[in-house]
């Protein structure tokens, strides 16, 4: 399988200015980052507040250029300003206020922005504006304004504004850090038929357990470097190294850990709530 | 009370009206403008008076509205009407004398002109944001006057940031109220006192306001740099703009009302102006 996001050696950091505007230091957010995302891949980043993933984020699509290090995106150099766009329809970005991500007053019309700025023809827009919102369940509402919607639907419709550049991969910035539990559960199934069954390449920066179980793969950002890198399983079964670094783990995963504490003999590897159920389930009928 | 502001509402129908090409909306709206100006005496007002009547009509807006639009602005209804009345001199004796205030039948006439012409004028106008869309108003703005790009006028960038505008709107008024909560709930007193403390209360709501609305800004450019916006070169529209048999019809409806106008004001004699 291809790279379609690759990282070499990243860094990247910005000059810290006192209140007169004298340069005291420089902060150093990411520090050597090599990481290739293949494409197909459903990949979550997981990490504490100010452990520099939504910086990392901002790196895959050329928001942001590394200090040092290279960015690759489909072989194309971030940095090469003449393809820029080329870039950015290649890897699409959804931030985490659907609010402030969304352009125009009706949702059809928001939907097909990307379009209109990428000059494709009227007929064109309108076919990919509907296929775009039947992907993610919203076309009975295209022609509602935004106001009307709810959290989880304003941010469906974000997604549908950045499916409808047909991009390869989707990188999301906490799309459901501001949403209720029904939004974040709509976003997540978005997320996975997107990924399933249209073969986008998806990267998930969260800081919730329960949305990285559910990749094939985690990686755990920690000051700026990778901490782990691996299937959720084997990273969640580290119990005391992500709460050490101030995350938390599944509750099923923390369940298991706390059982093996006070001396039953629970696998290490169980993150997903039906599985511990199975398990405890087969626990208790044993023990009888 | 900030969910009842109606200035440039827009009630969604489908009639003929709102059917029309908002780029001739918006033309005709200012030709009946012109007309209204124009018409000298009352025959020619009143003629554009059962025109705008007969355009209501054809569009379903509720004749209800039209009270609501003139709601805001009686106030000045009201000046005008006065300000006529009482400082238009006309030939002959005052009908009434009261001191310093003399009124003539000059001053009447006038004074009832100048209020049905305030009173047609603004009705006419909401018509034409109550029928079209705002967006199919920027559109239509962007292309009437597209023109203006050869001498370099931002012609796109304004009405992106009309468009803007109007998308945020709700989403400000929205969180305006929820400030407003937050600062009553630490006892901040916003409803009472006189004008100026009314004012120097509204402060502490302002100034989250505006931080939220710069952040705001800035994600929105953030997330508009992300789908491929650069400006207005090469960019298409989903919705095209098409004029049809319907748009030119009006065109001609209305050119006629506008020489039926003129005729009026040339072959009846004007009162009172």
């Amino acid at each position: 399988m291809n790279e379609i996001i690759k990282t070499e050696n990243l860094v990247f950091e910005y000059t810290v200015f006192d209140e007169n505007g004298e340069e005291t230091g420089k902060n150093r957010v990411l520090k050597d980052i090599t990481l290739q995302i293949e494409e197909g891949s459903f990949v979550a980043v997981l990490g504490h507040n100010g452990s520099g993933k939504s910086t990392l984020a901002k790196h895959f699509n050329g928001i942001l250029v590394p200090t040092s290090g290279s960015v690759l995106i489909d072989g194309i150099d971030s940095t090469d300003e003449s393809r820029i766009f080329d870039i950015r329809q290649t890897v699409g970005m959804v931030f985490q206020n659907p609010d402030n991500q969304i352009v125009a007053t009706i949702v059809e019309e928001d939907v097909a922005f990307a379009l209109e700025n990428l000059g494709v023809p009227p007929d064109e827009i309108r076919r990919r504006v509907d296929e775009a919102l039947k992907t993610v369940d919203m076309y009975e509402y295209r022609e509602h304004a935004p106001h009307q919607l709810s959290g989880g639907q304003k941010q469906r419709v974000a997604v549908a504004g950045i499916i409808a550049m047909r991009p390869r991969c989707i990188v999301m910035d906490e799309p459901t850090a501001m949403l209720d539990p029904k939004g974040r559960k709509e976003i997540m199934a978005t997320i996975k038929t997107l990924n399933k069954e249209h073969g986008i390449t998806v990267v998930l920066i969260t800081h919730y357990m329960e949305e990285a179980a559910q990749a094939d793969r985690v990686v755990v950002i920690d000051k700026g470097e990778i901490l782990l890198d691996d299937v959720p399983k084997k990273i969640f079964s580290q119990v005391e190294l992500l709460k050490s670094v101030g995350l938390d783990v599944p509750q099923a995963t923390e369940l298991m850990y706390e059982l093996k504490k006070s001396g039953v003999d629970a696998p290490q590897d169980i993150i997903d709530e039906n599985e511990c159920a199975d398990y405890l389930y087969k626990l208790l009928t044993e023990q009888k | 009370m900030l969910k009842d502001i109606t200035i440039g509402q827009f009630f969604p129908g489908k009639s003929i009206i709102h059917r029309l090409d908002s780029r001739f909306k918006i033309i005709l709206d200012v030709a009946y403008v012109v007309m209204l100006f124009i018409a000298g005496n009352f025959y020619s007002l009143a003629l554009a008076g059962v025109f705008m009547v007969f355009v209501y009509l054809l569009s379903g807006i509720s004749f209800k509205l039209i009270f609501k639009s003139l709601k805001p602005i009686l106030p000045i209804i009201l000046i005008t009407c006065l300000l006529n009345l009482f400082f238009i001199s006309g030939e002959g004796e005052p009908l009434v004398q009261l001191g310093f205030i003399h009124i003539y039948m000059e001053g009447i006439t006038t004074s009832i002109f100048m209020t049905v012409r305030i009173i047609f004028l603004i009705v006419g106008m909401s018509l034409l944001t109550y029928t079209t869309s705002p967006i199919a108003l920027t559109d239509a703005i962007e292309r009437l006057f597209s023109p203006l790009k050869k001498l370099h006028f931002p012609v796109h960038e304004l009405a992106m940031m009309m468009t803007i505008a109007l998308r945020f709107i709700p989403t400000l008024i929205e969180e305006t109220d929820k400030i407003m909560s937050a600062q009553k709930a630490r006892g901040a007193n916003l409803d009472t006192g006189g004008l100026i403390k009314k004012a120097k209360a509204l402060i502490p709501v302002l100034i989250p306001l505006f931080v939220s609305a710069f952040k705001r800004a800035n994600e929105l450019a953030l997330a508009m740099e992300c789908r491929c916006y650069r400006g207005g070169d090469g960019r298409t529209r989903m919705k095209q703009l098409k004029s049809g048999v319907k748009d030119y019809i009006a065109l001609i409806i209305t050119a006629a009302m506008f020489a039926a106008v003129i005729l009026l004001n040339i072959y009846i004699p004007i009162f009172g102006l």
